[in-house]
């Protein structure tokens, strides 16, 4: 067991307010991978019973049109980790560049996903009054619709928040109030960012792949 | 992309997103392979990579002391507990 | 003592208290929101009392009983018994029993408190609208497809508030790890803290999947069909399984803190450290882990595989050992101890022996063979209501008592709380054990008529519920009058042991003048010469 917090001060203290930042982001992505995750024993669960079914979902699902939304966020984290080195290292410039494209793969992967919820919509997908059976649809695809709304939906609500924090990143940058001093925030965000990316990259071979 | 003096070996962010999207390229290309069982798990498997290059290089898992990896490991395991004993009872309905 | 002003008096204004950083504030703003919610919630309890006083159900109509027992559990459970201990008492003494100057965020510290109101206004407008008539429990299909009340609505306010447990928990972790005084490491810190340790783990990891489920359920409502509706192959079981995969930890959340407050109590008024403080410390951990494998003791009647409920059941059954364990240190640290039956001490008593009876129906309500009669009835009723208000509540009176003094700076009048204490225990008693009788009897739950032969132990019941309202109203009264003008309590009036009794009461805003060193282990009791 760790002997008890010593008492610090100046830079010592900095990284220890720094490391202390961190454990709850952590504490908090932790009940972030119990939200998501329970929603993906539920999914698991009933992809076991309906096999059929599930690749039927499968097909209704724009195969390209979700990899590219991977391979967009997966780019955004690429640029969020280099906004993080280079708050570190002091290069205000690109940090305003990295954060800004950051923010435009977001908003760009959201657009994406408008664009299918609206293709869903007007095919009749949506679970409910709106679904239309037949044609060969399993009544149990409304299931997987309904996962699919569900899990991409909160998924979604997630990305909104982290492009408000990463809009807030910039414009902490553009006033200056970030420094190698004051990166803690880039961090942080930066940890929601990329966890956010993780969730969709289960959510891929679950929703997109699947069936195929 | 240089390293930093404490760390012992720190690849480059542009090789950790390399590998991010050979990763992709192969799930994706996977699906126009015949339907086979080994598909479903092999699409699990890359997420499951993924999402460790991306834990332990983009997030720094890799260098972050032991208690926040027992944090991120906690809600992985208590997921585990959660998924067994509710299998448990859906693949014993009707058995017993 | 110096001139500096204590945390209350520092500033008088709305906004330094709606404003405040301070955990100290941030616990009191607490204390007074649940303690308002413990009376709607407690109003209902008396109309549903008052209702049972006839068998035929004359006094309120079957369709607002039903939305009475409703309230009476969300607002009882979500707005009172969860953030009772942890945010009233572990906001309020948590960072001066480890030496902090404060808890690791304060800012999230208060956000929890306005996310906290914001889910409790949702509810009670809920209510105002007319209420919910599903249960606290939510149950689909009912809750989802065939419900006519506000589910949406009060299912949005208990989501709401569950991101203020989350917020709280993960505060207490990180406050825990990070901030404790040079010198205090793990093994002397007072099982207090231990204990909200333990609840914040289960409150990180519980409240997520509780949170799910509810949003599961609401898009289930508004979509029209979903994964619980058999129309679509979906299990309404599932609901229940996601349910009480929280709700079951919930009330482990409820009860852990409670069981540190005893520690505390205990030792102080026994003048003895707490048997056994090692194993103890790990009980407290076992209860916070194996309470997340019995949930499915909650559904041995619903439908699930039998082969489920073997397991739960055993595993129910493990469970109550670390609970045993603790009860049994509770009593070797009693014995040839310096009794002091002060309030906090008969609260602490009350509760060893009410949790006992409450734990030990708990196991037989673990045994399926018995749980195939019992669900559903009184007994089930009574065994949560001692736990829960014969452990829990008592625990939580016996805290508000044993600091009040360093919250205030006052003492209360010690004869006047020694009657409430004895009403309340003598109420409670009245009013639940009964209900054991009724449901070994067969009387169902949630019914708003019975047959007439349980005529004269509902009677008793009711009559049990009004001494234990006037045992809740007397401390409402001699409290806040102690607030105002009571005698000044200075730094230790207990002369007992803990980091929170070394400053003055009420303490400053920063807590300590200077960070405390420790040397010793906690419950350093001496033997005491008179």
């Amino acid at each position: 067991m760790n002997p008890a917090t010593p008492i610090v001060t100046g830079d010592a203290a900095a990284e220890a307010r720094a490391t202390t930042n961190q454990l709850g982001m952590w504490v908090f992505l932790t009940t972030e991978i119990l939200l998501f995750g329970g929603m993906f024993v539920v999914y698991s669960l009933y992809r076991g019973v309906y096999p059929a079914a599930f690749r039927q979902g499968g097909q209704t699902m724009d195969f390209w049109l979700g990899t590219l939304n991977t391979a967009v966020l997966l780019t955004s984290s690429l640029f969020m980790a280099v906004a993080d080195r280079a708050v570190r290292a002091n290069r205000r410039r690109q940090v305003t560049a990295c954060l800004l494209v950051t923010i435009l793969l977001g908003l760009a992967f959201l657009g994406i996903k408008s664009y299918e919820y609206h293709a869903k919509y007007a095919a009749h997908l949506v679970p409910g009054s709106r679904f239309r059976a037949g044609g060969g649809r399993a009544p149990q695809l409304q299931i997987f619709l309904f996962l699919y709304f569900a899990m991409t939906g909160l998924h979604a609500v997630h990305m909104i928040g982290g492009v408000a924090a990463v809009s807030w990143l910039l414009a902490l940058n553009v006033r200056g109030r970030l420094s190698p001093a004051r990166a803690e925030p880039v961090t942080m965000v930066g940890l929601y960012w990329h966890f956010v990316d993780c969730i969709w990259v289960f959510l891929y071979p679950l929703f997109y792949l699947v069936g195929r | 992309m240089r390293s930093r003096s404490a760390r012992p070996f720190s690849p480059p962010l542009s090789l950790v997103f390399g590998a991010l999207l050979t990763l992709l390229a192969l799930s994706a290309a996977s699906s126009f392979l015949p339907p086979a069982g080994w598909k479903t798990i092999a699409g699990l498997a890359i997420a499951a990579v993924k999402t460790g290059l991306i834990a332990l290089f983009f997030m720094r898992l890799k260098w972050q002391r032991g208690l926040i990896r027992v944090v991120a490991a906690a809600g992985i395991f208590w997921l585990a507990l959660l998924a067994t004993l509710l299998s448990a009872d859906y693949f014993m309905r009707g058995r017993w | 003592m110096s001139e500096k002003a204590d945390y209350l008096a520092v500033d008088y204004s709305m906004r330094s208290w709606f404003c405040t950083l301070d955990h100290k504030r941030i616990g009191l703003l607490y204390l007074s929101s649940i303690t308002v919610f413990f009376a709607i919630g407690a109003a209902a309890a008396a109309a549903m009392r008052i209702a049972l006083l006839s068998p035929s159900g004359d006094l309120i109509v079957s369709d607002v009983y039903n939305r009475l027992f409703t309230l009476h559990g969300v607002i009882m459970i979500w707005f009172f018994l969860i953030p009772a201990v942890p945010n009233v008492l572990g906001n309020f003494i948590l960072p001066l029993m480890i030496g902090a100057r404060d808890v690791a965020f304060p800012r999230l510290n208060l956000a929890s408190w306005y996310i906290f109101m914001t889910g409790a206004s949702l509810v009670l407008y809920a209510i105002a609208a007319g209420g919910v008539d599903t249960g606290w429990t939510f149950y689909t299909p009912y809750s989802s497809t065939y419900s006519n009340s506000h589910v949406m609505v009060m299912a949005a306010g208990v989501f709401i508030a569950g991101f203020s447990s989350i917020f709280t928990g993960l505060n207490f972790i990180v406050t825990i790890h990070r901030m404790r005084a040079p010198g205090l490491t793990w093994f002397r810190l007072p099982l207090f803290v231990w204990s909200l340790y333990s609840t914040s783990i289960i409150l990180v990891l519980a409240t997520p999947v509780l949170a799910l489920t509810l949003l599961l359920m609401a898009l289930e409502r508004g979509f029209g069909v979903g994964i619980f509706d058999p129309k679509i192959g979906g299990d309404p079981l599932l609901f229940q399984h996601l349910f009480w995969f929280y709700s079951h930890p919930a009330v482990y959340i409820m009860i852990l803190p409670g069981m540190g407050v005893v520690s505390e109590t205990l030792a102080c008024f026994s003048r003895k450290a707490i048997y056994g403080y090692k194993v103890m410390a790990f009980a407290i951990l076992m209860i916070a882990t194996l309470g997340f494998l019995v949930w499915g003791h909650h559904m041995f009647v619903s439908s699930q595989s039998v082969y489920a409920g073997v397991v739960f059941s055993l595993l129910s059954f493990l469970v109550s050992v670390p609970s045993a364990i603790k009860v049994f240190n509770w009593t070797a640290t009693l014995h040839r101890g310096s009794i002091r039956l002060d309030a906090p001490m008969l609260y602490a008593l009350g509760f060893m022996g009410l949790f006992t009876v409450g734990g030990l129906t708990g196991l037989l309500l673990a045994m399926m063979a018995v749980d195939v009669h019992v669900h559903g009835t009184y007994f089930v009723v009574a065994h949560f209501h001692y736990v829960m208000v014969g452990g829990m509540v008592m625990a939580y009176m016996g805290g508000i008592h044993y600091w009040w003094p360093k919250i205030s700076g006052r003492m209360y009048h010690e004869w006047t709380a020694r009657i409430a204490a004895l009403l309340i225990f003598l109420g409670f008693n009245l009013t639940f054990f009964p209900q054991f009788v009724l449901g070994y009897l067969g009387m169902p739950r949630r019914y708003y008529t019975y047959p007439a032969e349980f005529h004269s132990l509902n009677v008793m019941s009711t009559a049990g519920a009004s001494i234990l309202g006037l045992g809740y109203l007397l401390p409402l009264f001699y409290l806040t009058w102690s607030f105002f003008r009571g005698p000044m309590a200075g730094p230790n009036p207990w002369n007992a042991t803990g980091l929170e009794w070394r400053t003055s009461s009420p303490p400053p805003t920063e807590n300590f003048a200077a960070t405390p060193v420790v040397t010793t282990g906690p419950y350093a009791y001496e033997p005491e010469e008179k």
